[in-house]
């Protein structure tokens, strides 16, 4: 292997993140970030859901006919997100009523199916696992960044503990009722998404198109 | 690339073998944690009838304040207490599914649209030394989008309103989500049921409520923003209240001055 172990794990963490750079997972992003908990529960879920499945699949890729290779990924995966489902509802239940189906839709998540396809296929185990684990990192240190700002602003706590007053309860701080809706998360993944590039800016695409000059008036 | 790999008998086997595999991963991780589901399923309903009843306060122990419940079947056509029916059997939306413990309703007959009307219901009561202090009752109905399912809790004198609380609803977060909001649901404590003439007199209405007024204490200002929510809510307290839902039980309790 020309690349080691760690490189695997980090790579996707910031230089190859799959919501910064991949544009993937976006969905989820949008729906379960209005609160720490849920963003954090369902990190975890992602990311051994993506180690696990990637693992799993990459041990039996060598036998996996190429025709039906898409439908046995699901399967695995399919499975995989009714373990973890089923384990949320017996360990984590209040969390696993507000996280509702967008555990059971990590099966569509993109990066799930993503890393299987692109890695899992063509490497070993052992490494598939890791770069399965490594992109739930990364999806997990946006998820994470995306819930604090939400749910700093948009109810004035951080795990559900009260960090501004509100108003409403006779504090000071009146919370930003847009931060509670899906569409913020928009706003914040753009906003990391420009930061991530400016910091790093290889991640900048070429423009695929120029912008055509202005007509001129005497020409018309 | 091998191609044994890619014959359709190769396929076929390696579809079958991933399946089995699969299946058997699956149900086993069902079946081992159901017990575990279920234990949480009768928390959070117990912690609901406990919050709908203002008895839950941070820190309360949930099964030790539920104990004090009594947990009791009524048959809703007559309004007197069966026995022989645990609160699992007719819970509303088991009780839906089965044949003999629900039969369908006609669009005329229902107006909460709970599609299917039940035979039975499972009450909480809380007693003292001078009668019921707490009667807890299932409600649910449609909303805008969702069935909210939910608790009221009426005081011992069958009347007055103790509490209310939903505990499953999709309705619009912000708007007629705010049927969980403290303070929406706070002015329905001490409002009454029923008007001196005994017919039932509650209603959600659109718009504030004016409390200088006659029969103020009947109504309750619906969520603005939200009128086919608040529809709702009023339709479906004013069916589970009258002689279709809890209406005969609260009647032969009222007869009985509260014994239960």
């Amino acid at each position: 292997m020309s690349v080691s172990y760690k490189e695997v794990l980090t790579e996707p963490v910031f230089n190859n993140n799959p919501i910064g750079l991949q544009i993937l997972g976006i969905c989820s992003a949008l729906a379960v970030t209005s609160s720490l908990n849920t963003s954090f529960v369902m990190a975890i879920a992602l990311t051994l859901v993506t180690g696990f499945s990637s693992f799993f699949i990459s041990t039996i890729r060598s036998q996996i006919p190429s025709s039906i290779r898409i439908i046995v990924q699901m399967t695995i995966i399919a499975s995989l997100v009714i373990v973890v489902d089923q384990v949320l509802q017996a360990v984590a239940y209040d969390i696993s009523k507000k996280l509702s189906v967008f555990v059971g839709l990590i099966i569509t998540n993109c990066i799930v199916m993503g890393r299987a396809e692109a890695f899992a296929m063509k490497n070993g185990p052992v490494a598939s696992f890791v770069d399965g684990i490594g992109n739930g990192l990364g999806y997990s240190v946006v998820l994470l960044l995306v819930g604090t700002i939400r749910e700093l602003f948009g109810s004035g706590s951080l795990f559900g503990v009260q960090i501004l007053s509100l108003t409403s309860d006779g504090g000071w701080y009146l919370n930003n009722g847009l931060m509670l809706l899906p569409p913020s998360a928009f706003f914040i993944i753009g906003l990391l998404i420009w930061a991530l590039r400016s910091w790093k800016p290889s991640q900048v695409e070429e423009q695929e198109y120029q912008l055509a000059p202005h007509t001129r008036l005497q020409e018309v | 690339m091998s191609s044994s790999k890619e014959t359709i008998q190769h396929t076929l086997i390696v579809a079958f073998l991933v399946c089995l595999v699969c299946s058997v991963v699956v149900a086993g991780a069902a079946v081992a944690l159901k017990p575990m589901q279920q234990k949480n399923k009768d928390l959070d309903r117990k912690t609901n009838v406990l919050a709908a009843a203002g008895m839950l306060e941070p820190g309360t122990d949930v099964e030790a304040a539920f104990k004090q419940f009594d947990v009791r079947i009524v048959d809703l056509e007559t309004g007197e207490f069966v026995e022989g029916l645990s609160p699992e059997e007719v819970a509303p939306k088991v009780a839906a599914r089965n044949e003999e413990l629900s039969h369908p309703l006609s669009a005329s007959e229902d107006p909460a649209s709970i599609k299917r009307k039940p035979k039975y219901a499972a009450v909480y009561v809380l007693t003292n030394e001078d009668g019921i202090e707490r009667l807890v009752l299932p409600v649910y109905g449609y909303g805008l989008w969702s069935t909210l399912y939910g608790y009221m809790a009426v005081s011992g004198d069958l009347n007055t309103v103790a509490g209310i609380g939903f505990y499953e609803h999709a309705e619009t977060p912000g708007l007629g989500g705010e049927v969980d909001n403290p303070n929406w649901k706070a002015q329905w404590e001490g409002k009454e049921l029923y008007n001196a003439e005994g017919e039932l007199a509650i209603r959600v209405l659109k718009g504030g409520v004016d409390t200088s007024r006659a029969g103020s204490e009947h109504r309750v200002s619906g969520l603005s923003g939200a009128t086919l929510t608040t529809k709702g809510v009023d339709n479906l307290v004013r069916y589970w209240l009258g002689p279709e839902g809890f209406g005969p039980l609260l009647a032969n309790l009222k007869q009985r001055g509260g014994e239960v």
